[in-house]
């Protein structure tokens, strides 16, 4: 399969529908793996990472689950496919930084995808939409099962499987969800949420992980340790914790349609007025005024169907996307906004106009649904 | 401790030092480590100008030089990516690695999904020492007949040991 193929529709993550998908965007698990006895990619020659990455892409490529798949070498991508990659949370920005000696392999609805010879010879991630970490780990493990058939994984009886760095070593997992928070962000709860979270051995982190800033009111939490817990565990945890949040991020709302109804107007007024009349936008502004759309959406002050167009702008606005779409020499980043203005004003020249009557206060959250 | 210097009294100043990478340590007592100006955090002398080039060294020497067979990664390595090179190097830096994990981590055993042939193996392990357990009680009670039989299935059980 082709690039522009498998890029030209978006991933079933976005389009596709799950538990709690207004708040939790997507659920992902990530496995690191690695060959006994090889030398990690960060320590091997550039001879033993051909070798690994013939041997793993091989193996891959084999899997049922990537019968249609895409696969490829990384120093045949150009920096801005890569980049393209990153958007769409298929690839990490550490691989991306990759050539020679590294490759990744991804079905076609993107829900799977490897990266060999990343930090570990194998990172292998499943997504999906909304909060389903049960079911997104039931994939990447059924994948794990598969591949430890042919391939000899690095394992210890003690230690459980063994990774580059000693900070992912036993189940070599990170599980994680990226929450939609506009209502903890706009009522100042934020930061005591985060906190809390941290506390409890959690990370939260920004859109593209570690070390990315927190835009669009998107955050991603995840597991922080890998060893001592089985992984029903970590993900029982992560759940129950992410349920929480998202008992919050209701109530948050509720009580701002109820008691600062002017503050919320007045929010969703100006982001609707400035993407639909805007002529450059930077990529951080699209993104946070994006958030207020969904979150009208959400309150139904803008119709349901409109959902899903305004999710495919979160990515389509993104630096590479963009650069992608407009086939063009390197656009300049005042040329880049300028592009980006334009196709949300046409976007939005389908949306009505915020509906402030139809404003519906999202019911409180509902304790323990089973 | 004694004093690295006089070798005589009891050291109370614990000094280390990080250069380029390598840890130094001494340890001095009160007198000695006055003496030297150590009081002074800015003036006082390295391992090196107190007791000769040959003693800092052979601190450090000793965790640096291991060498992974494997894959030829060493400790100075790992001090300096945080990364291990192989997966052999975990068996071979146990000693350093063990308290890094105590503090990154929840435990220090892992008690999640194994690949098959180890669990296989578990079992394996487990269907041994449970007929090895029988066969000292059988033993014990002199039931030589049920003896030889449990000898005889743990021979064949062994002779099953999956690879």
């Amino acid at each position: 399969m082709k690039f522009s193929r498998i890029i030209a529709n978006s991933g079933e993550w976005l389009s596709g529908d799950g538990p709690n998908r207004q708040i939790v965007v997507s659920s992902r698990v990530r496995l690191a793996r690695n060959l006994s006895k090889k030398p990690f990619p960060g320590w091997a020659k550039k001879a033993e990472r051909l070798e690994v990455v013939k041997q793993v892409k091989d193996a891959v490529e084999h899997l049922p689950e990537m019968a249609e798949s895409y696969s490829e070498n990384l120093e045949t991508l150009s920096s801005l496919e890569k980049q393209v990659l990153v958007e769409r949370h298929l690839i990490s920005r550490e691989h991306a930084a990759k050539g020679v000696g590294s490759a990744v392999v991804m079905n076609a609805p993107q829900s799977l995808s490897v990266m060999i010879n990343e930090e570990d010879h194998l990172r292998m991630q499943a997504i999906c939409c909304g909060l389903q970490l049960d079911k997104v780990y039931e994939m990447i493990n059924r994948v794990d099962s598969e591949l430890e058939d042919v391939l000899d994984f690095a394992f210890d009886a003690r230690l459980g499987y063994l990774t580059a760095c000693p900070s992912n070593v036993g189940t070599g997992m990170r599980a994680s969800a990226m929450l939609h928070l506009p209502g903890l962000v706009m009522s100042d709860q934020i930061n005591k949420i985060i906190n809390s979270v941290n506390k409890i051995g959690l990370a939260v982190r920004g859109l593209h992980g570690e070390g990315t800033e927190a835009m669009g009111n998107l955050f991603q939490v995840s597991n922080q340790t890998t060893l001592g817990e089985a992984e029903e565990e970590i993900i029982g945890r992560l759940n129950r914790v992410i349920e929480q949040i998202i008992e919050h991020e209701q109530n948050a709302r509720a009580l701002l349609a109820q008691r600062k109804p002017i503050t919320l107007h007045d929010q969703v007024g100006r982001a609707y007025g400035l993407l639909s009349q805007a002529y450059s936008m930077s990529s951080k502004e699209a993104l946070n005024l994006l958030s207020i759309i969904k979150l009208g959406i959400d309150l139904c002050v803008f119709p349901d169907a409109h959902r899903f167009p305004i999710d495919e702008l979160f990515i389509e606005t993104q630096p590479a996307h963009l650069q992608k779409g407009a086939q063009t020499q390197k656009m300049s980043s005042e040329e880049r906004d300028a592009l980006r203005a334009t196709i949300i004003r046409a976007k939005l020249l389908q949306v009505p106009q915020p509906d402030i009557d139809r404003l519906k206060i999202p019911t409180p959250a509902t304790n323990e649904k089973k | 401790m004694q004093c690295d210097v006089c070798q005589s009294k009891e050291a109370t100043v614990f000094l280390t030092q990080i250069v380029e990478g390598k840890m130094q340590k001494v340890n001095l007592c009160e007198a000695c480590s006055k003496e030297k100006g150590v009081n002074d955090p800015t003036g006082f002398a390295l391992a090196d100008l107190l007791l000769g080039i040959g003693a800092s060294q052979e601190i450090e020497k000793s965790p640096a030089a291991v060498k992974c067979g494997v894959c030829g990664f060493t400790q100075a390595d790992f001090k300096k990516t945080g990364r291990l090179g192989c997966s052999h190097c975990y068996e071979v830096f146990a000693e350093g690695i063990e308290p890094m994990l105590k503090n990154m981590h929840k435990g220090t055993t892992h008690t999640g999904k194994a690949p098959v042939a180890y669990r296989a193996a578990r079992v394996h392990g487990e269907k041994i020492k449970s007929l090895q357990a029988n066969l000292s009680k059988a033993i014990e009670s002199e039931e030589f007949e049920l003896a030889a039989n449990l000898r005889d299935q743990i021979k064949q059980v062994e002779a099953e040991l999956p690879k």
